[in-house]
């Protein structure tokens, strides 16, 4: 439920950059993905499905690179990734905690592949 | 033949650019936006009834709810101008959604008591100025941990059901320093929304923060 604005929006994407370049359909749609962004690939893979169903990317692979969240330490100003269940500055005797920062919460479709196949 | 293009745009962007151009309006409008988060129970409803008799202006609210129109009954016992939207299962409220039914509204508070879900109503802006957030004492301390995004979003955080510390074990300590990790400004006040307890604060707070302090 959550993912399928986002899959519709990213279809909409797609299909305007289709119809702009005069492609049939695309063959492929790379996004970029924060680990902190808030929506699970998988998901958001079959609520595209469902939404593309009948479009020029009824059969579109959706690909993904994923990007770590970091922290930044509010002592020492380092940036660091965050490991699963702490917050701590890795740096030794810091002793500081990180914030969280932008990085990680990525969400864009980065490019798309086209295809002119005469299957239109 | 195929061809790569090159596209870089953010999947979200619409809806952040409809939530600006909604809080812009508003902001000419003299209406100050407050988004309220929590899971259901934690007390928004009853918080609301507390704090709006203590603002100066006039507050409108809408009610977000999956389905129902009880806490929009009660609003409107009390006297506060309030809608319902149901969403019939969506996990959180769009931009659009607000706009489409806000009667004509000028110079006053806006809040809107959002899905009671701590996910997705933290990610998606709908235009407000600030976010509320209304955790309790009965849910255990160690929330901001488990739930970082709706703390790392707030700009006020209200600790709700203060009466019932003595029987819970909460930690406020414990409590705070996780707060404090994700957001260094929040205020955390303690409040009861069954006596009253902390809202003059909170209200003048608020006040402070719209800018609306020397009407
Ligand atoms: N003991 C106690 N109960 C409260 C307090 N605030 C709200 N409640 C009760 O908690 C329940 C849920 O409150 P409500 O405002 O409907 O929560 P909402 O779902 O977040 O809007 C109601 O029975 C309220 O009377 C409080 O500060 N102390
Ligand atoms: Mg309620
Ligand atoms: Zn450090």
């Amino acid at each position: 439920m959550h993912e399928f604005p986002a899959a519709a929006r990213i279809l909409e994407i797609a299909l305007e950059k289709a119809q702009e370049n005069g492609a049939d359909r695309a063959t492929e749609i790379h996004l970029v993905m924060g680990d902190r962004c808030g929506y699970l690939f998988e998901s958001l893979k079959l609520c595209f499905e469902a939404a593309a169903m009948g479009t020029a990317c009824e059969k579109t692979e959706l690909t993904v690179e994923r990007i770590p969240a970091q922290l930044q330490c509010d002592r020492c100003g380092t940036r660091f990734v965050k490991k699963p269940f702490s917050f701590d500055c890795p740096k030794e005797g810091c002793g500081g905690s990180g914030i969280p920062t932008d990085t990680g919460r990525e969400f864009y479709v980065k490019y798309i592949e086209l295809s002119n196949d005469g299957s239109k | 033949m195929s061809t790569k293009v090159d596209i870089y745009e953010n999947v979200l962007n619409q809806n952040e650019r409809l939530a600006g151009e909604f809080n812009q309006k508003l902001s000419g409008d003299g209406v100050f936006f407050i988004n309220i988060l929590w899971s259901p129970g934690a007390g928004k409803t009853t918080c609301l009834l507390n704090l709006i008799p203590l603002l100066p202006q006039q507050s409108f609210v809408i009610e977000g709810d999956i389905e129902s129109d009880i806490d929009t009954v009660k609003m409107r016992d009390s006297g506060i101008p309030a809608v319902q939207i149901n969403t019939e299962g969506a996990c959180h409220l769009e931009t659009p959604q607000i706009t489409s039914i806000l009667p004509e509204f000028k110079e006053g508070f806006l809040f809107v008591e959002n899905i009671g879900n701590l996910v997705c109503p933290a990610e998606f802006l709908i235009g407000e100025h600030i976010k509320l957030l209304i955790p309790t004492v009965v849910e255990g301390s160690d929330k901001p941990y488990k739930y970082p995004l709706a703390f790392e979003k707030a700009d006020l955080i209200l600790l709700n059901k203060i009466d019932l510390l003595p029987y819970v074990d909460f930690d406020i300590d414990y409590f705070s320093a996780g707060v404090r990790r994700l957001n260094p400004d929040a205020p955390i006040l303690q409040v009861c929304g069954k006596t009253g307890q902390g809202f003059r604060e909170a209200a003048e707070w608020i006040l402070e923060r719209s800018g609306k302090k020397y009407l």
